[in-house]
């Protein structure tokens, strides 16, 4: 199967790849897959409490070359953005800026899984309601 | 939709100008470290290359000598003929058969099909069931299926965890109605060797029909029809060297006479067992690989195996949470199936692009599951999905081998840095206590 440069590009210079401490209150873990399915991915933010924006995103991932490629995409897109912001990132999104095949669009559904995930983390740790989150991004 | 803006913090880190990650099967070969020719090709389970010297065997038979070996008539025919025969016979001495039984067809597929159709059509009024292995190649297994929508009754073995059935199991297994049993002598995917000599015995005992699917063995390790009790076995030339297209079923003609209903009609070429004009050039270049493969066997096997041990070693030594994939015993000598645990099978083919090996990562199938011949040996999905199967052969050298061990150990240890199974491991984590989203 052929891939397309930015998967490859994604594959080989990985970004954002790492470990954030996940006692943190500022930080949200996320992580969906599953192993016996062959794709794993942990996505973790650094939220600034005051401005709500992502200042930090790491991850890691065990799955194919688009897996790998959709979630270190999706911590370049998450990184600056408010949580309200990073809410509305979708698969589709990735989708077409890695131009991933039909056959691996199931990746890219587990990249916005891990950003929600890592999201409901930190909201869970920080007690934010959805109704508090909403006032913040206006 | 999304409005992000890309913000690329992170450099590439070791991006050469234009370099390319995806393997472009008609790019110029390289050359690398060690002094080895790139794309380095250690995939021959799933074919070989033809032998220059089987090829050279062909050629006349294209142009010149272009007889059809039925025209009984002239010498074009006479000629063509002559070489089919030479053939027949040089694939009955690898294997301990006479001419006689060796029967051409188009592939293993082919032959696996004559023969398992065959023999039930045949022996239908003696019994209605059949015996087979759940790690079978799928020509064996599909064409198990089709026979059980038509009323026969098929029995799929297990396998233990080496990758071996239970002779035990096969004996209660077997029944008054069972009128054969089709078990194949090494595996494709894991390359371990069935028992065969004490699987013919047991069948012969009762007086069931042994089929074997020879393909990954036969000009590989020593194969005797007589010894072994096998009653019909598949072949094909493009497992050893030969060319693609051509493939043999033997089917033995005493103590006992084994029959088979043909399942192609038309002139009775063969025996009356499989119709259709020889293709002559195939045929001929099929029994010089054979030729080339029972004189070179044991030198060969020697050389695969130390290759294979070096291989393996060198892998073991540099990365932690490998996995052997059946038993180290009873197996082909060019075979090494290993899984590189929390590391996905795709992802490293993708790493080791100038690398021809297979994975049985679900991701590198049609099917999104994984090998199920691994699946068969207690195997975990996550360990399948790790596997790579090494097959070396006869052009493979000890620098590729080199080449090959150094490039996976650097790939694997980059992706284990990007696995969070791996880091949740060496934190001691245990990964089966976590309740995983299937999805």
């Amino acid at each position: 199967m052929a891939y397309s440069d930015k998967v490859v590009d994604h594959y080989s210079n990985p970004r954002n790849v790492g470990t954030l401490d996940k006692s943190s209150t500022e930080v949200g873990t996320g992580l969906v897959g599953a192993p016996e399915c062959g794709d794993v991915m942990r996505l973790q933010i650094k939220v600034n409490p005051e401005t709500q924006v992502i200042e930090e995103a790491k991850f890691k991932t065990f799955g194919c070359g688009s897996a790998i490629a959709s979630s270190s995409l999706a911590t370049e897109w998450v990184k600056g953005k408010t949580i309200a912001e990073a809410m509305t990132i979708s698969n589709t999104d990735i989708v077409k800026e890695l131009a991933l095949p039909p056959v691996k669009i199931h990746c890219s559904v587990l990249a916005e899984d891990a950003i929600r995930a890592a999201i409901g983390d930190w909201k869970a740790k920080n007690g934010v309601t959805e109704t508090a989150e909403v006032a913040v991004a206006k | 939709m999304n409005t992000a803006t890309q913000m690329q913090e992170n450099p590439p880190l070791n991006a050469p100008e234009g370099d390319q990650i995806v393997p472009s099967v008609t790019g110029e070969a390289g050359t690398a470290a060690h002094g080895v020719k790139l794309p380095i090709y250690m995939d021959n389970h799933a074919t070989t290359p033809m032998d220059p010297r089987v090829l050279e065997a062909m050629v006349p038979y294209f142009t010149g000598k272009f007889g059809n070996a039925a025209s009984r008539n002239h010498g074009f025919g006479w000629e063509a003929e002559q070489g089919v025969e030479l053939a027949r016979e040089q694939i009955a001495k690898l294997i301990g058969a006479t001419a006689k039984e060796i029967i051409f067809t188009s592939g293993a597929t082919e032959s696996n099909n004559l023969a398992i159709k065959g023999i039930a059509e045949m022996y239908r009024e003696r019994g209605n069931h059949i015996i087979t292995e759940v790690t079978e190649h799928k020509a064996v297994l599909d064409t198990c299926k089709r026979l059980e929508k038509s009323g026969y009754r098929v029995t799929y073995l297990p396998v233990k965890a080496d990758g071996l059935i239970d002779l035990e199991e096969l004996k209660a297994a077997m029944t008054d109605k069972t009128i054969l049993v089709s078990i194949m002598f090494a595996n494709n995917e894991i390359g371990v060797i069935q028992p065969v000599a004490e699987i013919g015995k047991l069948c012969h005992e009762r007086n069931i029909i042994f089929h074997t699917d020879g393909v990954q063995a036969a000009g590989k390790v020593p194969v005797d029809v007589q010894s072994m009790n096998i009653d019909v076995m598949s072949l094909t030339a493009h497992k050893m060297y030969g060319p693609k297209g051509v493939g043999a079923l033997y089917v033995r003609r005493r103590n006992p006479r084994v029959q088979i209903s043909e399942q192609i009609n038309g002139g009775g070429h063969e025996r009356g067992m499989r119709s259709g004009t020889l293709n002559v050039p195939g045929i001929v270049g099929f029994g010089k690989a054979a030729e080339i493969a029972r004189e070179e066997m044991q030198q060969e096997g020697e050389r695969q195996v130390a290759l294979r041990t070096r291989l393996q070693q060198k892998l073991e030594a540099a990365i932690d949470y490998t996995h052997i994939n059946g038993t180290m015993e009873h197996r082909l000598p060019g075979n090494l199936n290993m899984s590189f645990v929390y590391v996905e099978g795709e992802s490293l083919l993708m790493g080791i692009n100038d690398i021809a090996v297979s994975s049985g990562s679900a991701c590198t199938s049609a099917t999104l599951e994984p090998s199920y011949v691994l699946k068969a040996l207690g195997l975990g999905d996550d360990v399948a999905h790790s596997s790579i199967r090494f097959g070396l052969g006869r052009f493979n050298t000890e620098a590729e081998v080199d080449y090959v061990a150094d490039k996976l150990i650097d790939v694997v240890l980059k992706l284990r840095e990007l696995s969070p199974l791996y880091e949740m491991v060496k934190e001691g984590i245990d990964l089966s206590k976590i309740e995983w989203a299937a999805h």
